[in-house]
C-alpha cells in the first residue's frame, strides 16, 4: 500500500483537540495511521498550514437544475475556460463550472467532501451519473422531500412512522444521504402556481402546514436515526421581514440528538431580513444569531453574497420566479412531479445596490454573532451567494475587522443605517475557520464516524496543506495573505493520494458516494405497500420498478446502514 | 422469458411500461408500445459484419481492422468532426466526447437539426418547464402548437397529457381542454378542442398576438392575425388566462420555420407572461429517444448542449459557425465519424456531398442512407435492446434503458474505447 509521510506539519485538527501543533502524519493507503514504514514518501510540511480536507455540507454543483444552469448559460460558460492539461480535462464555466471545473478548482481550494444541497428523487440518477465526473471529491446528496406526495399524505394522517417509512424507502432507493426540505410546502403550492408566505399557513392541496411538514421531518429523522438531521431551506426566502418566519421555525426545533442537531438549516442570510419592503429593508442578524446562540439543537451556514456574477439555482420554484419579476433577466423553472420544483436565474450582485449590499453585510454577521462556530458553517450555497471560489475572501472578511471596513467603504453608503456590521469587533482564529470549513461540517453532517473532517489515525486521508505559515501572519492585518494561502494549496490528498499541487489536478481521482439505507422492519417496507405501489402506478409518469437509481450509477459507494425506531 | 417495464429506445417519449415477451433470445411480443416502438423492438435488418470500401467496393472485414482503419482515419485528420449520438445511451456519449477532446475534433449531435433554436431561445430567455408527470396530474390545457404528436409521438397524449388519468383531474374527457396550432389540420387537430390553423411561416406573428392580448393590449391585434381570425385568438388566450395549469408542446413546426429561434423565444415568453396570471410551462417534444441526454452528458462534460469545437484546446460553442450544417457547408471536416443517427437521410445534399467527398465512418447496426456515404460501418449491438445504459426523457427525466437480448454485437461503447486506445497507439508510434 502507498505510504506518505507528512513531516514538521502545522496541525490544527479541532476535533481531535489539536490547535497549532508541530506534528507528522502517517498515510496507508487511503487512511491516516499511527506510524508510516521507512518506504512512504516523506512531504516536508514545514511552514504549511495543515488541515482536514475542507467540506462543504451545502453547494449546488451536480444534477439537473445545475446542468441547466450551465445550459441556459452559454455566457457563464465562456467566462471560465481553461484549457486541457497533464490529466486535466478541459473545463468551462465561472459561477456553473462543468464536472472537471468544480473538481479541479475545489481540489486546488482544498475541499474533499462536498454535499449536493438538493437532488431531486426522480431525477437522482442525473446527480450520480455527475458525481463520476467529479472525481477529486467525495459527495453525499440531500434528497428532497419538501413536496413528496407519499410523506404528506402520511403526515396529514399524522402517522410519523409512515412518514418516516416512506422517507427510508426513497432515501435507499434513490442513494440518498439526507432529508432536505425546500420551502416546505410551497414548491407544492407552485405546482398550481401558488406559495405559502407563513409556517402557519395551509397549503392548498394538502391539510398541512410548513410547521407541521418540518416538525414531522425532524421527528421521522430521528426515528431512522440518519447521520444528519433535517437540512432545511426555510419559507419565504429572500423576502423583507421574512426573519420572523425564520424564528418561528426556529421555536419549533426540538432538541432530540445528543450528537448532532436537530435541525440543519441552510443559508440563513437569505432568511434573516427586517423590513416590509424593499425600501425599508434591513438586517435582522442580531435576532437570529441570538435564537441560534440560544438552541444548541440548531446549526446554521451562511448563504454568504459576495459581490458579482452569479447563477441562482433552487428548488426553491416560487422564490426564482419572484426573482425573475425583480431581475427580468432569463427564468428557467422545472416542476418535479409529486416531489418538489427547481427555478434558475443569474444575478449580478452590485456594490451600488442597497439590497444587495444589506445582504453581504449580513451574511458576515450571522457568521461573527453566532458565539460557537460549531454552529455556523461557512458556505454560500454555492452559486447562489456566490461561486465556491470566494471562500478565500469570506475567510479572509471574518478573520479581518480592518478588511471589513475597507469592503465597507466601497459599497452603497445607506448600508450603515442599515445593518449592525460596522459595530462588530470579533474577528475569527485559525481554529475557528477551521471548524466552519471542515470539522463543524463533519460534525453537523454526523460523517465523524466514517472519518471525515480530523487527523487521527483511522480517519481518512483527506488532507489540505496551505502556503500559510501561521506564526508570520497576522491575519487582521495580513488579508491579502490569507485569501492568497486558502486561494491554493500546496498539495491536496485524498484518499491517500495527493490529487491537487499549487493548484493543478495531477491524477484522475475516482471519488466515493456516500448514502444511507435505514434498516426498516417488513411491516414498514413500502416496496410491498399497496398504496405506495398505486401513487406510483397513477401518479407518476415513471414506473415503480424503474424508479431506484441503480447499482450501476454507484461506482465507488460506502453504504450507511442505520437502525430504526420502527 | 418475459420482461416487463422496458423503455422504447424510439423517441422522446421514452415510455418505460413496454412489456415484452422473449424466446431463443428473439423478441416474439410488445405490448403497450405504438407502432414506432413496436416496429423497432420487432426489426430483424442488420449489418452482420463490419464493412469497408476497397476499390470501390464493399468488403466484408473484420472489428479490427475497421477499427484500426477508423483510429488512422481520425489520428490522420486535422479537422474531424464527430456526430450523431442521440441513438446510443449517455455511457457511449461520454466516450464520444472523451474522444473529441482528446483528438481536438467538433463534435455535434442530431440536435444541431432538430431543437437548436429551441436551445438558442433558452440561452436567451430560459425555459419554464416541469417533468411531464406534473402536466398528467394538474394540466386542465394543453397546447400543441407545430408538431403532431400522434404522429411523432403516438402515447405522448395517452401517458402525458390529454387522455392521461391525472390526481387532480377528475374526468380527463371533459376536464382537460386541448388546443392545436399548426399550418395544416393534421391528425392530432381532430382531437383538439380548438385548432388554431396558422398560414406558414405565421407563428411568431400568432404568438406575439397572444402576447399583447395576454398583457391586456388585444386593441393592438388587428382583425386576421397569418390567418387567424382576432376571435379565435382572443378565445385562445382566454382558454389560456383561465387554465389553472396550461401546458405547452412545441415541435419543429416552430422550430424550423420562418423566424426559428425568434418563435421559440416568443412561444417561451409568452409562457412566462402567463405566469404572471397563472401556471404555465412549455417543453420541446424532442425526436430520438436519448437526444436529449447528448444535450446533458456534453453541458456536464464540456459546458454546451451542441456543437462543441475542441480545435483550440478549449470548448469553443458558437451556434452557426460550430453547428454541423454550418461546417460541412464551408467543407471544413476532412474525416468524420457518425455515431447512432443517419445524416444522409436528412441534411442537404451539399453537406451530404462533402461527407462522400471525405473519410466518412459510420457506427451503427444497420444499414441506412448514410451507408452509402460511408468508407467504413461498424455494426454494433442495438442499444435499449441489446445494450443497457442511460437515456434523458425529453423532460430530462433520466431513464436506465434495459437489455432484454443477448448478442454478439460489441457497443457502441466498446467500439468507441477501443478507438481511442487504438488512435493512443498510433500516436505514441509518431
Amino acid at each position: 500500500m502507498a505510504e506518505i509521510l507528512l513531516k514538521n506539519a502545522y496541525v490544527i485538527d479541532p476535533i481531535s483537540g489539536i490547535n497549532g501543533e508541530l506534528m507528522d502524519i502517517a498515510l496507508s493507503g487511503s487512511r491516516i495511521v499511527e506510524e508510516a514504514s521507512p518506504k512512504a514518501e516523506v512531504i516536508d510540511c514545514h511552514g504549511f498550514l495543515t488541515l482536514p480536507g475542507g467540506i462543504d455540507s451545502h453547494t449546488h454543483y451536480s444534477g439537473t437544475k445545475v446542468n441547466f444552469g450551465r445550459y441556459m448559460s452559454p455566457e457563464d460558460m465562456r467566462a471560465g475556460r481553461t484549457a486541457r492539461r497533464g490529466p486535466m480535462h478541459i473545463t468551462s464555466g465561472y459561477s456553473v463550472p462543468t464536472t472537471y471545473g468544480n473538481s479541479y478548482r475545489y481540489s486546488a481550494l482544498g475541499y474533499t467532501t462536498l454535499v449536493e444541497g438538493a437532488m431531486a428523487p426522480l431525477e437522482a440518477r442525473h446527480t450520480h451519473e455527475e458525481f463520476k465526473f467529479t472525481p477529486l471529491q467525495d459527495s453525499f446528496a440531500n434528497t428532497l422531500f419538501d413536496g413528496n406526495w407519499g410523506m404528506l399524505r402520511a403526515l396529514e394522517d399524522n402517522d410519523i412512522k409512515h412518514a418516516a417509512a416512506i422517507i427510508a424507502w426513497t432515501l435507499s432507493a434513490v442513494k440518498g444521504f439526507a432529508i432536505k426540505l425546500t420551502n416546505p410546502g410551497g414548491t407544492e403550492a407552485w405546482g398550481f402556481g401558488k406559495n405559502v408566505s407563513c409556517i402557519n399557513q395551509t397549503i392548498p392541496t394538502f391539510d398541512l402546514t410548513p410547521a407541521d411538514i418540518i416538525k414531522g421531518a425532524i421527528r421521522a429523522n430521528e426515528l431512522l436515526h440518519l447521520p444528519h438531521s433535517v437540512h432545511l431551506h426555510c419559507n419565504n426566502l429572500g423576502t423583507p421581514g421574512n426573519f420572523t418566519c425564520t424564528l418561528g421555525t426556529f421555536g419549533h426545533v426540538p432538541d432530540l440528538n445528543d450528537k448532532r442537531q436537530s435541525l440543519y438549516a441552510t443559508h440563513v442570510q437569505f432568511h434573516s431580513y427586517g423590513g416590509s419592503g424593499w425600501g425599508d429593508f434591513c438586517s435582522k442578524s442580531e435576532p437570529v444569531a441570538k435564537m441560534v446562540n440560544l438552541r444548541p439543537q440548531i446549526v446554521i451556514d451562511m448563504g454568504q453574497v459576495m459581490f458579482g456574477r452569479t447563477t441562482t439555482m433552487t428548488a426553491d420554484g416560487p422564490m426564482e420566479f419572484n426573482l425573475y419579476r425583480l431581475h427580468h433577466d432569463k427564468w428557467s423553472n422545472h416542476d418535479i412531479e409529486l416531489e418538489t420544483g427547481s427555478g434558475i436565474i443569474p444575478v449580478n450582485y452590485r456594490k451600488k445596490n442597497l439590497v444587495n449590499s444589506i445582504m453581504w453585510a449580513i451574511g458576515l454577521e450571522l457568521a461573527l454573532l453566532v458565539e460557537n462556530p460549531w454552529q455556523c458553517m461557512l458556505t454560500t450555497d454555492n452559486p447562489n451567494g456566490a461561486p465556491f471560489v470566494k471562500y478565500p475572501e469570506i475567510i479572509a472578511l471574518l478573520m479581518s475587522k480592518r478588511y471589513r471596513d475597507a469592503e465597507f467603504a466601497t459599497i452603497h453608503q445607506d448600508t450603515e443605517k442599515r445593518v449592525p456590521l460596522p459595530a462588530i469587533d470579533r474577528e475569527l482564529d485559525w481554529h475557528e475557520i477551521a471548524v466552519m470549513t471542515r470539522a463543524g461540517q463533519a460534525k453537523a453532517l454526523g460523517i465523524i464516524d466514517i472519518g471525515k473532517g480530523y487527523l487521527s489515525p483511522g480517519a481518512e486521508g483527506d488532507i489540505a496543506i496551505y502556503p500559510l505559515r501561521i506564526d508570520d501572519i497576522d491575519p487582521s492585518a495580513d488579508y491579502e495573505k490569507v485569501i492568497k494561502g486558502f486561494s491554493q494549496t500546496e498539495y491536496t490528498i485524498k484518499r491517500g493520494r495527493v490529487v491537487s499541487r499549487r493548484g493543478d489536478a495531477i491524477i484522475d481521482g475516482e471519488n466515493t458516494t456516500f448514502w444511507v439505507k435505514p434498516k426498516v422492519p417488513a411491516a414498514y417496507d413500502m416496496q410491498h405497500d399497496t398504496a405506495f405501489q398505486e401513487l406510483f402506478e397513477r401518479y407518476y409518469s415513471v414506473r415503480m420498478s424503474n424508479y431506484p437509481v441503480q447499482e450501476e450509477y454507484l461506482h465507488r459507494n460506502h453504504c450507511i446502514e442505520t437502525e430504526t425506531d420502527l | 422469458m418475459e420482461s416487463r417495464d422496458v423503455p422504447c429506445p424510439f423517441c422522446g417519449c421514452l415510455c418505460d411500461d413496454v412489456f415484452v415477451t422473449v424466446e431463443n433470445n428473439r423478441i416474439i411480443g410488445v405490448e403497450n408500445c405504438c407502432t414506432l416502438g413496436n416496429a423497432k423492438f420487432l426489426s430483424k435488418k442488420r449489418l452482420k459484419h463490419p464493412i469497408m470500401r476497397k476499390n470501390g467496393k464493399w468488403v466484408e472485414v473484420t472489428y479490427e481492422e475497421a477499427i484500426d482503419e477508423t483510429a488512422r482515419i481520425l489520428s490522420d485528420a486535422m479537422r474531424p468532426l464527430l456526430y450523431g449520438w442521440s441513438g446510443t445511451i449517455g455511457e457511449a456519449q461520454v466516450v464520444g466526447v472523451h474522444l473529441a477532446e482528446e483528438i481536438g475534433a467538433l463534435i455535434d449531435s442530431t440536435t444541431s437539426v432538430c431543437h437548436n433554436p429551441s436551445i438558442l431561445a433558452i440561452q436567451e430567455v430560459g425555459h419554464p418547464g416541469c417533468t411531464l408527470g406534473q402536466v398528467k396530474n394538474r394540466a386542465d390545457l394543453v397546447v400543441y402548437w407545430g408538431c403532431n404528436p400522434i404522429e411523432a409521438h403516438p402515447r405522448h397524449m395517452s401517458r402525458y397529457t390529454t387522455y392521461a388519468d391525472g390526481y387532480f383531474i377528475d374526468n380527463t374527457a371533459s376536464d382537460r381542454t386541448v388546443i392545436v396550432v399548426d399550418i395544416r389540420r393534421s391528425e392530432g387537430a381532430k382531437v383538439a378542442d380548438e385548432f388554431v390553423q396558422v398560414k406558414p411561416g405565421g407563428d411568431y406573428l400568432v404568438l406575439s398576438a397572444l402576447r399583447a392580448m395576454v398583457r391586456g393590449k388585444s386593441d393592438v391585434v388587428p382583425e386576421s392575425v397569418a390567418g387567424v381570425k382576432k376571435v379565435q385568438l382572443q378565445r385562445v388566450a382566454d382558454l389560456m388566462m383561465k387554465a389553472k395549469f396550461g401546458a405547452v408542446f412545441f415541435g419543429l413546426g416552430i422550430t424550423m420555420s420562418r423566424g426559428k429561434y425568434k418563435n421559440v423565444r416568443n412561444a417561451i415568453e409568452l409562457v412566462s407572461e402567463l405566469n404572471r396570471r397563472t401556471k404555465f410551462t412549455i417543453s420541446a417534444m424532442r425526436g430520438h429517444f436519448n437526444v436529449y441526454g447528448f444535450n446533458e452528458v456534453l453541458t456536464w462534460m464540456a459546458g454546451y448542449p451542441f456543437a462543441v469545437d475542441f480545435s483550440r484546446g478549449i470548448a469553443f460553442y458558437n451556434p452557426g459557425e460550430t453547428t454541423v450544417i454550418d461546417l460541412l457547408e464551408r467543407r471544413e471536416p476532412d474525416a468524420c465519424l457518425v455515431v447512432a443517427s443517419d445524416p444522409g437521410a436528412h441534411f442537404p445534399k451539399s453537406t451530404i456531398e462533402h461527407m462522400a467527398a471525405i473519410p466518412t465512418v459510420q457506427i451503427d447496426p444497420c444499414v441506412n442512407a448514410t451507408t452509402a456515404l460511408c468508407q467504413v460501418q461498424i455494426p454494433v449491438a442495438i442499444t435499449g435492446i441489446e445494450v443497457a445504459g442511460t437515456a434523458y426523457r425529453m423532460d430530462g427525466v433520466p431513464i436506465r434503458m434495459k437489455k432484454v437480448l443477448e448478442t454478439e454485437f460489441p457497443t457502441d461503447q466498446e467500439i468507441l474505447e477501443r478507438i481511442v486506445i487504438r488512435i493512443r497507439e498510433i500516436r505514441a508510434d509518431g
